[in-house]
């Protein structure tokens, strides 16, 4: 049987807490053993990683792609391209395609066309109502059955509480997951900005910041009342963050994901109308993004996303309150992350833990970890080698990127998928 | 022991009084009393098997049947049950008279008073109908199934062909499997087969399941597989197929994959499980035919036929009460 063994590599395993020297095996795609420290170990192919970061490959829970429905903003292809020069090894696209991924069927299309492409796992989260209509319950069950990791009507929330409700119910009769948005819809309806002295002085119409609160306050109030596994899903505000801190000291478990955006843009960004930074939600001020980080030192943030959301130009080339919201991501993820790191000050192991140990944990996924058995999505980077990002050479069809020209460090030398090398710098 | 050679000399020996004024809840039976129902229901089997059907035990009594919701099975055996006791039967759809004139239910009430009935069979929409009737009316009343609340009859008819199946209720385990939360013949027969001694699970989707079915002195479950193991009778209850678009569940193809029984599901169940349907079935939703029509298994037909003997039952033991009222 061949193997492979990575050695003289920094280990990063988050799920363990180590950080220090040490070598991978890996056998017919798993890993089949962890050495800690200068153990000698054999196999019939080495790579020596000269002192290079080696830990598990990323988990992005919240990739949107335009296929299907709409192919020229981002293929399952391009998407997978992308995610594998980003050192991301599994994403789970998003539902809010067109037509929308509310059917057992779309859920397999999704899952074998990524198996397809022979790159990262591709896994699938289906809509929680029908069409994303946030009306009729969609077929849980049998998506669930079809793989779909969670569910999820995107960016549209789920207005009628009593259809909330029902679906967080009978969610429950297969554990399943069910993530949904904060934001209030009538307080948030037509806002590109959230409401105060920045968005009044540039004109754009402003959402309040506790939309997002109020909103949390009625679904942690179902999550309460159903009993439902729950995700909050891009969680922007230091109130929310609040609202999650009173609920999880009731008991209530419930898991947090935040958009790398928020981490690491505040809302003066938006100041020059850049439309890369029109998001959705939009940025907050920078005591917000101040709380998000604090909250992703603490690990009250479970999982950190790429919230990737492919706009082509057309879609962005229009005036500020006009353009598209959302920005690429699944390609400087890392080195965004590890932004928090270099200038935030935070511990190299708190930034991976959910963007990969975390992620997995929530959807029961046996990777996002380097341990005997799993399987064997690595990544390989450099994290103090510096980049400047350029939009025009991301791998995704659209190049609609915040990051497009800032200088940021750490660089993915090699992504590996199953034991397979899917990308090498 | 006393040999009959006609069963209705039996069913006149075996007569006993009903023990309250109306039959609106299955809670108003005891053990004792349900038994000697039971009893007379299966001498009522007997006649019933006969080619002469016809006793005088209600001769003169007038049961009227008030059925404000459309149901021809129920309404068809209680107007037979009265008949073959040898009642004047008055079968009266108001669902599609006099409510749709603007007449409320006691101004129905206070009319049908007027016409002296004896009895008044009543199915109605709305929980507490039955009741409701029972105090504004001078006769006996037997609710036969009021909105969501109960159906005591069914119960009846349901324990009287379990019995026969297996003999003794008590110890059986019994599974109601669908919407519970909708379901008056589900509330009647937690009472009923709990009463009798038999452990009743409830399982269905969450949404179909009331939040506080476990205080019913049940054990819930939402999966199949978990509820059906070990049980000795699964009874399946009818889906509404107004709740199945988006409502309450996504698709009747969802609901048939996790909820609806077929071979593969009754596997789960103790060997030699019987199941039971109250009917009308929605094939293919909520139970497979090639179970609701397989004779060894099934006990659908057997509860359609003792309908009629469990409702004979009732009416005349509420007719002794009158006798003896009177």
């Amino acid at each position: 049987m061949s193997s492979q063994a990575i050695i003289n590599a920094r280990l990063l395993d988050p799920a363990s807490d180590y950080d220090g020297p040490g070598s991978v095996v890996i056998e017919d795609g798993v890993i089949t053993r962890v050495e800690r420290g200068s153990v000698a170990v054999s196999a019939t192919e080495i790579l020596d990683a000269r002192g290079l970061c080696l830990s598990p490959g990323l988990i992005d829970i919240r990739v949107r792609t335009g296929e299907p429905g709409a192919e020229p903003k981002e293929t399952l292809k391009s998407a997978s391209l992308s995610a594998a020069a980003g050192g991301v090894t599994t994403v789970v696209i998003q539902p809010d395609t067109d037509p929308a991924v509310d059917d057992p069927s779309m859920i397999d299309f999704i899952q074998r066309r990524g198996a397809a492409l022979n790159l990262v796992n591709v896994r699938a989260a289906g809509a929680a109502t029908k069409a994303r209509d946030g009306k009729r319950m969609a077929e849980l069950g049998l998506m669930h059955e079809a793989g779909a990791l969670y569910f999820t009507d995107g960016d549209h929330v789920i207005a009628d509480s009593r259809v909330l409700s029902r679906v967080m119910s009978y969610a429950t009769a297969f554990n399943a997951l069910i993530a949904c948005r904060p934001a209030d819809p009538w307080l948030s309806e037509g806002a590109v900005a959230t409401s105060g002295e920045l968005a009044t002085r540039l004109g754009l119409s402003g959402a309040p910041a506790i939309a997002e609160r109020i909103q949390l306050e009625r679904d942690l109030a179902l999550v309460e009342q159903t009993g439902v596994r729950f995700l909050v899903d891009q969680v922007s505000t230091e109130a929310a963050l609040e609202v999650l801190a009173r609920a999880r000291g009731r008991g209530l478990e419930v898991a947090t994901s935040v958009s790398i955006n928020h981490l690491c843009f505040n809302e003066i960004d938006i100041g020059d109308y850049r439309t890369f930074y029109r998001l959705d939600p939009p940025l907050r001020p920078e005591s917000d993004r101040r709380a998000l980080i604090e909250a992703v030192r603490d690990g009250l943030i479970e999982a950190i996303t790429s919230a990737h959301t492919p706009a082509p130009a057309e879609d962005k080339r229009r005036p500020f309150a006009e353009a598209a919201p959302g920005a690429v991501g699944l390609e400087t993820l890392l080195p965004a992350a590890l932004s928090l790191h270099h200038e935030e000050g935070l511990d190299i192991l708190d930034v991976l833990r959910p963007l990969t140990h975390g992620p997995a944990t929530l959807l029961g996924l046996d990777a996002g970890v380097l341990d005997a058995g799993a399987p064997a999505d690595l990544i390989l980077f450099d994290p103090g080698a510096p980049v400047i990002v350029d939009a025009a050479a991301l791998r995704s069809k659209s190049k609609n990127s915040p990051f497009d020209g800032r200088r940021l460090q750490g660089r993915v030398e090699m992504t590996i998928v199953g034991g397979r090398v899917v990308f090498e710098h | 022991m006393t040999q009959y050679d006609d069963p209705a000399d039996l069913i006149a020996d075996r007569l006993v009084p009903f023990p309250k004024p109306h039959f609106l809840n299955a809670g108003d039976l005891n053990p004792p009393f349900v038994l000697s129902l039971l009893a007379l229901a299966d001498a009522c089997v007997d006649l019933n098997r006969q080619s002469t059907k016809a006793l005088d035990l209600l001769r003169g009594r007038t049961v009227m049947n008030l059925f404000f919701e459309n149901s021809t099975r129920t309404s068809s055996s209680f107007e037979i049950a009265a008949k073959r006791l040898g009642a004047d039967v008055v079968t009266m759809p108001v669902g599609a008279s006099s409510v749709k004139k603007g007449e409320t239910l006691i101004d129905t009430a206070v009319t049908l008073n007027a016409m002296k009935p004896d009895i008044l069979v009543v199915r109605h929409g709305a929980s507490g109908a039955a009741a409701l009737l029972s105090q504004k009316v001078g006769c006996a009343v037997v609710n036969a199934g009021d909105g969501r609340h109960e159906h005591p009859t069914q119960a009846l008819l349901d324990l009287l062909s379990l019995r026969r199946a297996f003999g003794d209720v008590g110890g059986l385990t019994v599974a109601i499997c669908g919407d519970i939360a909708h379901s008056r013949v589900a509330r009647s027969n937690v009472a009923l087969l709990s009463m009798m001694g038999a452990r009743v699970r409830l399982i269905g989707p969450p949404t179909l399941v009331p939040g506080d079915a476990d205080r019913w002195g049940c054990e819930v479950f939402h999966d199949m597989r978990e509820g059906l193991a070990g049980c000795d009778v699964v009874m399946m209850l009818r889906l509404q197929l107004e709740r199945m678009d988006g409502a309450l569940v996504p698709s009747t193809r969802e609901y048939f994959r996790f909820w609806g029984l077929d071979r593969e599901k009754l596997a789960w169940a103790a060997p030699g499980a019987k199941v039971m349907h109250p009917g009308p079935m929605n094939r293919g939703v909520e139970i497979d035919s090639d179970v609701a029509d397989d004779l060894t298994v099934s006990l659908i037909q057997d509860q359609v036929e003792m309908g009629v003997a469990a409702r004979m039952a009732v009416l005349a033991s509420l007719s002794a009460r009158l006798e003896r009222a009177a």
